[in-house]
């Protein structure tokens, strides 16, 4: 059995992103981007780097133009990106633009593989339709027209929605609102007639989108994969991006976690350090063996990813729903045990809090990915 | 075929030969495990004769070398050891502290002498041991032990009190800590000796626990007469080795969180206690506190593997099998609160053959000791907080 350790090739990958992130993509540039309302809510500059480091094309086959580095690679990439907060498409064009192109793609739509890993073309996955996650309650509708199809509905959440240059829409071909078959993947383009999309703010100051749809035309090669047959590539599309976002999350908690040790060593009070306290040792002592017990659960889900093993979905969900818990924990706990100064916006703290909840959100939370781990369990 | 491979077909077909039919089935209840020792009343025949003939080949000690007695096996042999029982459900042959415990602490720190002494029969289950370690003044703070070994020339006269002495009534010898030097640092003046338990002057008082079982006893040692040649490694400097020791246990202890192989787990006796509806556990906030639990166990499982895979690596964080032992316990008294509520009132029947949760009630309480024994909770975590995370 493989082991549970980084190769030697991805621990050096992880170090170079590490380094990547920490010099050209520090916590500031975020507060920076925030700051100033920036137009396209990242840095071209950061993110050539990070194409020139190989980074958007991680998952990506050679012939393609990328490193086909795999899950485990990425998921270092990922969570390294955790860390700093980085705002970048990679995560967006990276890991799902990319991977819906390869599981579901012809040859011709896998053509867009090459710019996404040269950074050039930008992809965005639109599927959700209202707050929580449930990406088969597809209201949005594609009905025949023609050699084509006509496009009907609103998508909310769509992350890098607005500076993408290619959305994956979902769309009901066939069925009632909750049926799993029926579903189709349409690549629509942004600027196409009947496409409106109006970028949304949230707590973590990093982009998603509405997405509405008016009568959009498109044709019959705009189909992705096979019509009404979305469902299976779609659920392995969301099994990868959680186990990403998990590890985005691991990336993010550690981060708040050594920052609030760290705080707890200088901090004085009552004339002695705070961390002389056993009320707090001790829950410091517990986020960690979370945070150690969550890591475990993130590689292994890469491993599973990578090794096409039957339990990935169920070890992607089961990352997803720890990741959640652990991140909803560290940061909360980041923030008080900053006291007061966890609550200004001049401390960095709260930029993890900000950032962690949305990711929870994303492709289903705790209790989403928990009642798949019981489905999957058999019970 | 690869040498492993072969070791794998020889060994199917030794236990397809020599592992009696009724050794190949879960334990029904502890009475089950066999623990061997001069006044074991085994089972059965089956039982005595599985325990002889793994004991004969080495493997109730694999990776022990054969010239105690041990198996010899390498790490993957073992393995596939295992895997091979676990393919018929063998029983394990012997249940043993020294085989866990003291016997891994002589090999690593005892002298020759020692090891020709106490290992062979241990490997034949011939020699069933005890831990003394806690005092009824030392139990966190276990280097405040108080029991006192007075140096005699040849030998120690010991006197003091133990407690929580698993099994010591049944116990055969007895590893313990004593004080050999009053005068040094607390860490600085502590033995490791070795005693039968028929030395005059033992007796042993079984204690009755919450669960209305009796596994721990209270050891009075009264003049206790001690050879100086059954000191393990060098007289106060026995600190060290109970560490190893505590070490060693912490991970067997943490290791109750585990589903050991052909237990049903924790989902499916939900399913036997609330049953399904349209194929999800019938009540839907025991499902949830259910499901939040198989999460945590993959994670403590996974990270136990991930530990193992990093030693064998030579990567990884010391002292992390504090946190296994915080995380398994923890883990293992959820699990048993959930089965206490998937079979509602049911599962509380304190007595009777019957009962549709068989002896749930008292294994329930059983483990609210996970957290305690073998180092509490408080104490994994002030470890991890001091030693990790540098703390004070």
């Amino acid at each position: 059995m493989q082991k549970l350790v980084l190769t030697e090739e991805q621990q050096m990958l992880k170090d170079a992103a590490r380094g990547l992130f920490s010099e050209q993509a520090p916590v500031s540039q975020l507060r920076k981007l925030r700051d100033e309302k920036d137009a396209l809510g990242y840095v071209p500059e950061f993110w050539n780097q990070a194409v020139e480091l190989g980074l958007a094309g991680t998952l990506i086959p050679e012939s393609h133009g990328g490193s086909e580095f795999g899950h485990v690679g990425m998921g270092q990439v990922m969570e390294e990106g955790g860390r700093t907060l980085a705002a970048s498409p990679l995560f967006a064009s990276g890991v799902l633009g990319a991977c819906a192109l390869m599981l579901a793609g012809n040859d011709s739509q896998k053509d867009i593989l090459k710019g996404i890993a040269d950074g050039s073309h930008l992809v965005a996955l639109a599927i959700d339709e209202a707050g929580r996650h449930q990406p088969f309650r597809v209201a949005t509708k594609a009905e025949v027209q023609g050699e084509g199809f006509v496009l009907n509905g609103r998508k909310t959440f769509v992350v890098d929605g607005h500076i993408a240059n290619t959305l994956i829409v979902s769309a009901r071909t066939s069925g009632g609102e909750r049926d799993e078959s029926g579903i189709t993947l349409f690549l629509v383009d942004p600027k196409a007639e009947g496409v409106s999309v109006e970028r949304t703010t949230f707590p973590d100051g990093r982009n998603y989108a509405k997405v509405t749809l008016e009568n959009v035309a498109v044709s019959a090669d705009a189909v992705l994969g096979n019509k009404d047959q979305a469902a299976s590539p779609l659920q392995k599309l969301l099994d990868i991006g959680s186990a990403h976002l998990a590890a985005e999350l691991l990336g993010l908690s550690s981060e708040a976690f050594d920052r609030a040790v760290a705080y707890m060593k200088e901090r004085k009070q009552f004339g002695v350090y705070i961390s002389s306290f056993q009320a707090l040792q001790h829950r410091a002592a517990h986020m960690w063996s979370e945070l150690e017990q969550l890591k475990s659960m993130v590689l292994k889900a890469f491993m599973a990813l990578d090794a096409n093993d039957d339990q990935a979905s169920m070890l992607a969900s089961a990352a997803k729903a720890k990741a959640s818990q652990v991140a909803e924990l560290v940061t909360n706990e980041g923030v008080q045990l900053h006291g007061g100064m966890g609550m200004t916006d001049e401390f960095d703290i709260g930029l993890f809090m900000k950032r962690a909840r949305p990711v929870q959100l994303m492709l289903g939370d705790f209790r989403y990915h928990a009642d798949r781990v019981a489905s999957f369990k058999g019970f | 075929m690869t040498d492993l491979e072969t070791f794998r077909q020889e060994t199917r077909a030794w236990l397809e030969e020599n592992c009696p039919q009724s050794m190949r089935s879960p334990f029904k209840s502890d009475k089950d495990a066999c623990w061997g020792g001069r006044n074991f009343q085994f089972q059965s025949d089956d039982q005595r004769l599985w325990l002889e003939r793994m004991a004969e080949k080495g493997w109730t000690a694999p990776d022990w070398p054969t010239e105690y007695g041990g198996g010899g096996l390498s790490r993957d042999e073992h393995k596939v050891l295992l895997e091979e029982m676990s393919r018929i459900q063998a029983r394990p042959p012997l249940n043993s502290f020294g085989i866990w415990m003291i016997g891994p602490a002589i090999l690593k720190f005892g002298s020759e002498a020692l090891k020709q002494q106490h290992l062979p029969p241990i490997v034949r289950g011939e020699i069933r041991w005890c831990q003394g370690y806690s005092e009824p003044g030392a139990g966190s703070d276990l280097a405040g032990l108080q029991t006192k070994a007075e140096d005699k020339g040849d030998h120690f006269i010991v006197n003091g009190q133990k407690i929580w002495t698993s099994y010591a009534d049944k116990a055969d010898w007895m590893f313990a800590l004593v004080r050999t030097n009053p005068d040094v640092k607390k860490q600085e003046g502590i033995s490791l000796v070795l005693f039968d338990m028929e030395t005059p002057g033992v007796s042993t008082r079984p204690i009755k626990l919450i669960s209305g079982e009796s596994p721990f006893c209270e050891t009075f040692l009264d003049n206790v007469r001690v050879e100086k040649d059954q000191v393990v490694g060098d007289v106060d400097k026995g600190w060290t080795i109970a560490k190893y020791l505590l070490t060693h246990e912490r991970s067997m202890i943490g290791n109750m969180g585990s589903t050991a192989a052909g237990q049903k787990t924790l989902a499916e006796l939900a399913v036997d206690g609330v049953g399904l509806e349209d194929g999800k556990l019938a009540d839907p906030m025991l499902r949830t506190e259910v499901a939040s639990w198989v999460i945590d166990s993959i994670g403590y499982e996974l990270t136990a593997e991930r530990a193992r895979d990093e030693a064998k690596s030579g990567q990884g964080v010391g002292n992390v099998s504090a946190m296994l032992k915080y995380a398994g316990t923890e883990l293992n008294k959820r699990r048993y609160e959930l089965l206490v509520a998937a079979y509602g009132s049911e599962g509380l029947l304190w007595e009777g053959d019957d009962r549709p949760a068989g002896a749930l009630p008292q294994q329930w309480l059983r483990t609210k000791g996970n957290s305690i024994e073998g180092g509490t909770t408080e104490v994994q975590l002030n470890i991890i907080a001091k030693n990790i995370l540098g703390l004070g």
